[in-house]
Formats: structure tokens, sequence, C-alpha cells
């Protein structure tokens, strides 16, 4: 009788901690591991980016140097930067991207409109085209397109080699093709009947595009325009055989000859110089990052 | 879809005949006169551009702006072709500066186009007859004055009849009527030119370095020789110790009397065998593809290449797919707290610029001060970017580390837009979890995926920057020609074939280069065009 009572009792007393330990066992199989692992991604994930902000950060400056992270902490590199082109070849960089981006959302957005709205003669040969073009990369023809500017150059110098305005015109050669599909796509999601009503209302073309449909397709212009900007940012092929002189690089073409010359003391410049490049991009990336997956989604690489 | 929409003409709203936009005049309107600005910009530029092409004599440039500026001005000034008003600008650039490009390769690809071979044979024969000037002995000085127009320098000289000859660089020496010569017997006005004030040619030393290159043709044969000066006060006339003769196609040196014919590989070239260094491009057909497969030392690196890239596009596909598919089945779970935060850790890379990423991963792979050897391999000294093979498994584990955060977005959105009905209905019927994931998660998720998986490996196939920036190609393959590399996908070894970052240009070998890797993308895009069957969204 008072056994009975007793392993009754010792049970009540113990099931629940019996079952919280056994939930935790469970939770730490089917949970808690995936915490444990998510250390191991976030430290391959962000390693380099902490030794780069590290390296930015280490006066001495060289390859070397940085291996110890965060053992000393001065913004020497920083200031050293404005003894350097970096900030004139960020310039470059910020015009350039900035323009080829504005141009290619222009030209891409009237071209979706008009694939988008219009019905007429070659609309579908014109889609398939442009389907097929964007599929061939311009920086294959990198050959053709320096031996185009040599020539146009000798008529009009600013669409000839080291011209920043050639650079963007060829960027812009490549808007078309990989833009229209894109906002496309998102153009026909706006419903007809909006254009519909305000054509009875007495509006013109050009009325509906700039004041309706425009605004009703914002998100898909920031995604193509950072894009745009990204694409012009990472460029190296086709920057580096257009800019000849150094005070028209991009970034891309700039840093790229501090690492190959002297890689071991120019280290600290170009780690601060990428901490500058990396954060409005980084900032501007996570904060439309929930459209850019939706651009990517739609056939768009990292570039 | 509402983009069926009517296809029958709609019943027009107001009665016809109707104006053009373009045309009406209603007021001020912002929007036409926005638009008359902009086209008059545009003609002017045209009209500036026909007019250089035309004085240059750069025929193509001249045909292409005229058809081109003559379609701007009927679409905006007439009422047709509406949709065209609205392609018309990202047409242009799209013909100009990409479809006529992937033309030009081609054209390119079938010339001998490349260092010694970079003009036509005009300017070849030019070039070969100035690089062989020399002064006459005992040739007359002419007293000579410096003149200007428009940032065009020029000669004007006194002949000895006492007239005054003015002429530049790109336009032989001509009488030049109502010139003034000044009491120091040098021209002092000349009609159209403006006269360099002696004073300036002496004290200015950038302008003494161009008088002192500047060569005034003394008459449209360049057989006749040329005005040179050496102190900008007296010039002479220099001759060519070569002869061209355009009828025979010879250029014959006068001083030994050897005698360079035109061949048909667009040099001139003695009997001996000796060549003049400037020679013209010519068609040279099909050689271009055969020196790719023919030449031994540059077929067998060529294939090393080819099989590399290959290899390096399937690796950049499939090991970041795996782990972002990973990573994402992992971290798709409702019970894990701070997704978000994790997700957007997890990403970072992908924010990070690729073309710096390259550059940071090759100081830090760099063997005797990257921090990998320091701080993984307790400082040991691995070669990471000398040694070929461990250069390419670090050019992999670079891209790996820059487009994993691609897929595992993807696949997270894939995944969560997977129907929940099916899945428990499968777990209703029995399915574990392991045969849920590879009956129906698995095969849904690549279904989605797969097109981006195509696009993805045609990207990596031509990824220049990534190779490039992490290490040019390198470690050099010994005795291979063009300093060609290890890890040199096709498109850096086109780059390094083409010369246009210095040495020896060989256009032609590079254009041909382009067009086979053209036509394998082409091969890749023309899979994915069956797989993503795009086409039948715009039906």
């Amino acid at each position: 009788m008072t056994t009975t009572t007793e392993v009754a009792a010792g049970r009540a007393t113990r099931a629940p901690e019996d079952r919280r330990a056994a939930r935790r066992r469970r939770w730490l199989l089917e949970v808690g591991w995936k915490y444990l692992l998510a250390v191991v991604v976030i430290f391959y994930a962000i390693f380099p980016l902490v030794y780069v902000l590290s390296a930015s950060l280490n006066p001495y400056g060289t390859l070397a140097a940085s291996n110890a992270l965060f053992s000393v902490i001065d913004v020497s590199n920083y200031a050293a930067l404005g003894e350097t082109r970096f900030w004139t070849w960020a310039g470059n960089t910020l015009l350039i991207g900035g323009i080829a981006a504005v141009g290619a959302v222009l030209m891409g957005a009237a071209a979706a409109y008009a694939f988008s709205r219009f019905r007429f003669s070659g609309r579908r040969a014109g889609l398939t085209g442009l389907l097929i073009i964007q599929m061939f990369p311009q920086a294959l023809a990198f050959v053709a397109i320096f031996l185009m500017l040599l020539a146009l150059g000798e008529v009009v110098p600013v669409l000839g080699l080291n011209s920043k305005i050639a650079l963007i015109c060829v960027y812009l050669g490549g808007a078309l093709g990989v833009n229209t599909f894109l906002m496309y796509g998102f153009f026909n999601t706006v419903p007809i009947e909006i254009d519909e009503s305000a054509k009875i209302d007495g509006a013109t073309h050009a009325q509906i595009f700039w004041r309706l449909i425009i605004p009703l397709v914002t998100p898909i212009l920031a995604v193509v325009a950072l894009l745009a900007f990204i694409a012009a940012f990472g460029d190296y092929i086709i920057a580096k055989i257009v800019l000849v002189s150094e005070e028209n690089w991009t970034l891309a073409v700039g840093m790229y000859q501090w690492v190959s010359n002297q890689l071991a003391s120019n280290w600290g410049l170009f780690a601060a110089g990428a901490v500058i490049a990396a954060i409005p991009v980084l900032v501007l990336f996570l904060s439309l990052q929930r459209y850019i997956v939706g651009g990517l989604t739609a056939g768009s690489v990292k570039g | 879809m509402t983009v069926d929409a009517p296809t029958t003409p709609r019943a027009p709203a107001e009665p016809a005949p109707r104006e053009s936009h373009a045309r009406r005049w209603r007021g001020p309107g912002w929007g036409f006169l926005a638009k008359l600005a902009l086209m008059a910009l545009v003609n002017a530029f045209g009209v500036m551009t026909l007019l250089s092409a035309f004085r240059v004599e750069s025929w193509v440039v001249f045909s292409a702006t005229l058809v081109l500026l003559l379609a701007a001005d009927v679409v905006y000034f007439t009422r047709r072709s509406l949709p065209l008003k609205y392609l018309l600008p990202g047409l242009v650039f799209l013909l100009v500066f990409q479809v006529f490009i992937f033309g030009y390769t081609a054209y390119i690809a079938f010339t001998n186009y490349g260092t010694g071979h970079a003009g036509t044979q005009e300017q070849a024969v030019e070039a070969a007859l100035i690089q062989g000037e020399r002064r006459i002995e005992d040739s007359p000085t002419y007293p000579l004055s410096v003149v200007e127009r428009v940032g065009e320098l020029g000669f004007a000289v006194v002949d000895e009849n006492g007239d005054v000859l003015v002429g530049s660089a790109e336009q032989p020496l001509e009488e030049a009527r109502d010139a003034e010569v000044g009491s120091g017997g040098v021209p002092t006005e000349v009609p159209g030119w403006d006269v360099v004030p002696r004073t300036t040619v002496i004290t200015d030393a950038e302008l003494q370095e161009q008088i002192a290159g500047l060569r005034v043709a003394v008459s449209e044969d360049p057989n006749d020789g040329s005005i040179r000066t050496r102190d900008g006060s007296s010039g002479a006339v220099y001759e060519s110790t070569l002869v061209w003769d355009a009828g025979a196609q010879t250029i014959t040196d006068t001083t030994t009397g050897t005698v360079y014919t035109a061949n048909d590989q667009g040099s001139f070239v003695a009997e001996d065998g000796s060549a003049l260094p400037t020679g013209w491009y010519v068609n040279v057909g099909f050689e271009n593809f055969f020196r790719l497969f023919t030449d031994p030392a540059l077929a067998q690196t060529l294939l090393s290449v080819t099989v590399w890239t290959f290899a390096f596009a399937t690796l950049s596909v499939v090991l970041p797919f795996a782990l972002g598919l990973l990573l994402a089945l992992i971290y798709n779970d409702a019970r894990l707290k701070g997704r978000r935060f994790l997700r957007t850790l997890y990403i970072l890379p992908y924010a990070f610029p690729a073309f710096m990423s390259a550059l940071l991963f090759r100081g830090m792979f760099n063997a005797e001060f990257g921090v990998i050897n320091d701080l993984f391999f307790f400082g040991a000294n691995i070669n990471w970017l000398g040694d070929p093979w461990l250069a390419r498994a670090a050019v992999v584990w670079v891209n790996l580390w820059l487009t994993y955060p691609y897929y595992f977005l993807v696949c997270t959105g894939a995944l969560q837009a997977l129907p929940q009905d099916t899945l428990e209905a499968a777990s209703i019927d029995g399915a574990g979890r392991t045969r849920q994931l590879r009956s129906i998660i698995l095969p849904l998720v690549l279904v989605a995926t797969a097109p981006l998986l195509i696009s993805s490996f045609a990207f990596s196939f031509n990824n220049f920057t990534v190779i490039y920036m992490f290490n040019n190609g390198g470690p050099a393959i010994p005795g291979a020609p063009y300093a060609l590399g290890a890890t040199d996908i096709l498109i850096s070894a086109i780059y390094d074939i083409s010369g246009v970052s210095g040495g020896a240009a060989d256009y032609g070998l590079a254009s041909a280069l382009s067009i086979l890797v053209f036509a394998v993308v082409g091969g890749i895009s023309a899979i994915a065009f069956r797989q993503t069957r795009k086409l039948e969204e715009f039906q």
C-alpha cells in the first residue's frame, strides 16, 4: 500500500522532469544543432569580411601585419586613401554606374511598356530576338568593342577610347536585352483596365506611361537600377580596355592595380577602400533584398 | 491573363482624322517642348557626327549615323509607329553596341588584324614612307611660321617665288592667297589661320614637341615628301628613301635598291624574305580557326583550358547549389528563432561586390603572408596560387563562397512556395521525412530552379572577373604561348591572346576564339530556351 503510493508519488514528481528532459533532447536533436551549425556557417560566411575590416584598421598596411585580427585599431589607412586616386575612381564609378542604371531603367521601362501594352507587327519577333541577343555576353566581344571605339574616336572623340561616355554607351547597349524581360513580366501584372479607363478620360500614351504605369512598377525599376549599377560596378574587362588613363578608371580597374602590383604593401589601402566601397552596396542590397530575390530568380545572376 | 487583351483594333475614341501628338499644339505642353529640345540635341549631335565622319572619310560611321538620325526623326515626328517611339532609344544602343559588335567580331575573326596589320594598305604605305624619311641633301630651306586653327597646328612657308603656302598634318600644302610676309621674311598673316607668335614657340615646351613631330605633306602624292622643321622658323623638305609604286604594288628602297612587294598576307616582303614592319589587314579566310586547332602548342593548351572551363562552370553551379539547397532545407524550419537574422548573415558574401571578394581572397591565399596559411594551416607555406591544382581548388572555393547565398535565397523561396497540402497528404499516407524529401521536395525545387542553374552555368562559363582578379588565370602553363595559365577559362584566354592589355596583339585569333565560345554559349542557351519555354509567356 505504502509502496504503491510512494511509487505513484515518485512517478508524479519525476514524470514532468522526464518529459522535460526528453523534450530538451528532442529539441537538441531537431532544432538545437541547427544553431550550432549556424555558428560554423556564419564563421564561413563572414570571416573574410571581418578580416578585411580588421586589415583596413591596421596601420601597418601590409599583408603580413594584417593577420593578427584587430590587434591595433587605427584609421590611418582611411586617411591615406585621400592621397591616392581612390576618391576619383569612386566618383567615376558612381557616375558611370549611376547614369548606366538610370539609362537602363528608362530604356527598359519604355521597351517593356511597348511590348506589354501595344500589339504591333514584329512584336513577337522582337521579344524572341531580345531573348536570343541577351544570351550572348557583351564581354566576349571586347576585342570588337575596343576596335570599334578606336575607329569611332577618330570621328567623335567623346565616343572613343578613354571616354566615360563611351563606356556608358557600351553598358547601355546591353541594357535592353537583359532587363526588358524582367520588366515585361512585371508590367503585365498591372491590369490593362487602368490604361483603358485613363484613355477614356483623355490621357495620352505618354501621360499613361509617366503618371500611371511608372508609379505602379517602381519596385521592379529599383531592382533593375540596382542590378545595372552592380553590373557596372563589378565590370572589369570592358572598363579596363575602354578607360585608358588613370584619372578615368573605375574602382574595379584601380583597385585591381593596387593589389596586383604591390600586394604586400598596398594591402591596408585596398582593405580600407573595399570597406568604403562595399558598405553602400551592402546597405542597398540588404534593404532591397525582398525585391531583389524576386528579380534574381527571374533569371539574373551575380556579376 | 490581362495580357491577352484585345487583338482586334480598338474603336477610335475620337473621330478620325486625328493629328499626331507631335504636331498637336495645345498650349504650352511641357512634354512636347521637352521632346522638341531633346530632338534638337539629337539632331545637332547627329549632324555634327555626319560632318566629322565626312571629313575623316569614315563611311561606315557616316552611313550608320545618317540612317539612325533619319529613323529618329521619322519615328518622333510622324504619328505612325507609336511602339517604336518607346523602343527606339534602347534599340539604337542595342544595334550599335551589341548587335553590330557581334557582327564585327565575326568579321575580325576572318582577318589578320593585330600588331603589324592594324590598318588599311594606304595607311601602311604612308606609315612606311614616314619611317623611311630623311632630309634630302642640300634641299633648300624655306622661311616658316607655325600657324594654328581651332586646335590644329600647321606650317606656313614662303617658297622660291615668294608665294605663301600653308598646310597641316591632314592637309597638304596649298597656296594661301592674301597672306602677308613680314620683315623677318616669314609669313605674319595667313587668312583662316592664326600665326603663333615666335616667343610662344620658343617658350612653350609642349608646343615645341608638337612642332618637332609635325609633318606637312608637300602634295597629295606621299612620294613627294613633306616639310619639317627643327627650330620653328625654317623648314626643309624631307623625302622618304622609300618609293611607293601604286601600279606595281611595290615599295623600293632607293638607298639599297631592295624592292618590297605587297603580298596577299598584308605585308611588304622583299625577295630575301625580309619584310617592312608595317602591314595592313586582309581577309585570311578560316586561317585563324585552323590555327586554333592545328598549331600544336596552342591547340594543346587550349584543350586543357577548355576542359577546365567546363569543369569550373560545372563546379561553380553544382557545389554552391548543393550547399545553398542544404542550408535552405535546414533553416526553413519554423521552430528556429531568429531565422531572418541568420539569413541576413548567410547572404552577406553575396552582397559584397564580387571583384573585391576575388581580390580579397587573392591576398588571403597568399603563400607567404596570407591569413589562410597563417591561421588555418598553422603557418605552413602552402603555395595556393602557384600550384596548378591548388589554384584551381582555391578558385572553386572562392566561387563557392561567392555564390552559395544566391542558391540559398532561391531555394528558400522555392521551399516556401511548396504546396503544403501535398506534403500533409504524403505524411498522412505514412511517408517519412527522407521519402518526402526525395519524392516531393527535391523534384519540385529542381523544377523551379533548373532554368536558373542553366543560366548560371552560362554565366560561370564566362566569369572573367573572378578568374582574372583572383590569380590572372595563373599559374602559367610552362611552354604555353600567350601567357596562358592553369586557371584560365576561355574568356580570360581570349583576353591574353588578344593583347588588348599590352604586348603583341592578335585580334583576329582572339575573335576567332570568341566566335567559338559564342557558339558554345548559344548551344547552352538553346537548351535553356527549351527548358524554360519562356516563349510561351507571350503568345
